[in-house]
């Protein structure tokens, strides 16, 4: 079973590494490559909230903020070693002192990892120590989204304000809007995607994964189990938020441009509405929903564009209603009943709402277990 | 030296003194029931024990360490294991890999990177002896929260076992249980006592009458008394406080 899962999940990556490219014209395989990069950031979210059972509407922050980190990189390899255009715009003479190790692709995508990474864990490690857990984190996560777009909109000069960076023309000297490049892209992305999913699944279900389970379900006994609950929520926060850095700086180049709104809340709804919709808890659902979810708001906007907000506010509706293990999750369900009366065994592949059905997705507050004297 | 020493602790919780100048010992290995009525502040102490709340005033000493300094998880690590009122274990996972979580903080050493490796052999080893001891050896791929409340209670106590305490704090481990239950719940204890100190808070008279220990009885924050049961049971200010409203109806009723 699990070898049968192995080799699945590899042909599906060759299909999509080398036929998608060949099959799909250059304007479909780009709109699935940002797909691919919203995917990434559905695996931490899923990781956060489907096993640690902490809910951030906020990962938008993360990913907007990898988006702008190799943003910078594509603009100053697209300025020729002049001063960005809007810089000069804004009365700047000079290249901001932060802005100068960015003109290197390498520093540019370690950062946009590695500094998300460390600002969710610092903030993941503050908060939780203030015991800001469940609801409450969720509405800080959501007011960050909110500052970090008030914060980039006002800080023009150096982030080019409303309009975001723009106007990127080369990527490692190759001319960015060559279908080659996009190809290349695209593959790229494709197994970025396979390679971090594979590691998600792997610490999911190691000694880890259940311990992140422990923590959603209790975080008291975790606590009292000899482990520091805040050292691990810093940690998943952390964790997280790198997914959603590497997603954005991704997601940069295959778009072409980054605006405030990749920072916002709008993002960071949609976000959980992709998670919820694939299937909490399983990782592949992060990964189906942000697919699935996104190919249905471009065809829906295609042909019906005042709808779609509609729509996806009503799919969250039903998804929570009737199906709360997601597509996934409900899938996988469906399969261990159906198999059950055969075997009477369950699936080897565990999630951890299998049958009961998942409380509503607003993170769960911790409920205070002991009554006090 | 004590394992436990708790001195001169005073906390109020909103103006009201929860434990007033209160002070407690308990030796190694030792067996002790904390009784007393409701508010007495058994809870309280517990809490303060396990480091979980901070009093205002006093010294807490656990094996010579001062437990106002440390926090819970690391006065786990130094071998003091609590169970909760309500039963505090992770209902979505196996009882195998609940009591894979309560071994696994054992295995730091190397830090946290013992998480990606497997289980030590010792720990396994445990685990197996909590399976027995909690008799929940058929039901190791039972999701814990489709355990019974008794299992349940048994599950919190073997997850106390595995972590191998030198003291463990039970908050009413019969809370809730049938006589059945409960009589396997002494059993069970009975089993271990010679392993670890045990502090068990309890409301259940007929329970603490299976064990030949001590008893500390608590009122209003302070020690009342302390001894053997059946002497406690006969002190005047306790069958006053706490056993007397029942007996005293009835001796009155007898008279």
């Amino acid at each position: 079973m699990r070898r049968a899962g192995v080799v699945a999940g590899g042909l599906v990556v060759l299909v999509f590494v080398f036929v998608l490219p060949v099959v799909l014209d250059p304007f479909r395989l780009n709109l699935l490559g940002k797909y691919l990069c919203f995917a990434l950031v559905a695996l931490g979210l899923d990781l956060l909230w489907g096993y640690a059972g902490q809910l951030s509407l906020g990962q938008s922050v993360f990913f907007g903020l990898g988006a702008y980190l190799f943003g910078m990189y594509l603009k100053l390899e697209s300025s020729g070693g002049k001063l960005p255009d809007f810089m000069s715009w804004s009365g700047l003479t000079q290249l901001p002192a932060f802005w100068q190790p960015f003109s290197s692709p390498v520093v540019a995508l370690v950062g946009a990892i590695l500094i998300p990474g460390v600002l969710g864990t610092a903030l993941g490690y503050l908060l939780s120590r203030s015991g800001i857990v469940g609801v409450y984190f969720a509405i800080v996560t959501q007011a960050l989204a909110f500052i970090a777009t008030t914060l980039f909109i006002g800080q023009q000069p150096f982030t080019g304000g409303t309009n975001g960076l723009t106007n990127f023309s080369t990527i490692f000297g190759l001319p960015l809007r060559d279908a080659e490049v996009q190809v290349r892209m695209f593959q790229v992305t494709a197994m970025v995607l396979a390679v971090c999913l594979a590691f998600t699944l792997w610490l999911a279900r190691s000694r880890f994964g259940r311990l992140l389970v422990a923590l959603r379900d209790d975080e008291q006994r975790v606590r009292f189990s000899g482990y520091n609950p805040t050292l691990l929520r810093a940690l998943v926060f952390g964790l997280s938020a790198a997914l959603a850095g590497l997603g954005g700086a991704l997601f940069v180049p295959q778009v072409g441009i980054v605006n405030p709104d990749s920072l916002g809340i709008i993002l960071g709804i949609q976000m959980v509405i992709w998670v919820a919709v694939g299937g909490r808890g399983t990782l592949i659902g992060a990964v189906v929903g942000a697919i699935v979810v996104n190919a249905a708001q471009t065809a829906v906007s295609e042909s019906l564009p005042d709808l779609w907000q509609y729509g996806i506010g009503a799919l969250f509706v039903a998804t929570v209603l009737l199906f709360p293990q997601g597509l996934v999750g409900g899938s996988l369900s469906l399969w261990e009943r159906l198999n059950q009366g055969v075997r009477g065994a369950s699936l080897p592949g565990r999630h951890p709402h299998p049958r009961s059905a998942p409380p509503l997705p607003e993170g769960e507050a911790v409920p205070s277990k002991e009554v006090a004297v | 030296m004590s394992l436990l020493e708790v001195n001169n602790v005073s906390i109020s919780f909103d103006g009201v003194r929860v434990l007033d100048d209160l002070s407690f010992a308990l030796e190694p290995g030792e067996l002790r029931f904390l009784i007393g009525p409701n508010g007495a502040g058994k809870t309280t102490l517990i809490d303060v024990v396990s480091g979980k709340t901070r009093p205002h005033a006093g010294r807490v000493t656990f094996d010579g360490a001062d437990v106002l300094r440390l926090e819970p998880h690391q006065l786990v690590r130094r071998g003091m294991a609590r169970k909760f009122q309500t039963p505090a274990i992770f209902p979505s996972l196996t009882v195998r890999e609940n009591l894979e979580v309560a071994g696994g903080a054992d295995q730091r050493q190397g830090g946290s990177w013992g998480l990606m490796r497997a289980l030590h052999a010792d720990i396994q080893d445990r685990i197996a002896d909590a399976l027995q001891l909690t008799r929940l050896n058929a039901d190791v791929q039972t999701r814990a929260g489709l355990l019974s409340h008794g299992q349940q209670q048994w599950l919190e106590i073997g997850m106390l076992l595995v972590q191998r305490p030198r003291l463990m704090l039970l908050d009413e481990p019969v809370a809730g249980l049938t006589r059945a239950e409960r009589d396997r719940t002494s059993q069970l204890l009975k089993g271990v006592q010679d392993r670890c100190a045990i502090l068990i808070v309890e409301h259940d008279m007929a329970f603490v009458r299976q064990f030949d220990a001590r008893v500390t009885v608590l009122h209003q924050g302070r020690v009342l008394v302390e001894g053997p049961l059946a002497m406690v049971q006969k002190d005047e200010r306790v069958i006053e406080v706490y056993l007397g409203r029942l007996d005293k109806a009835e001796a009155q009723a007898a008279a």
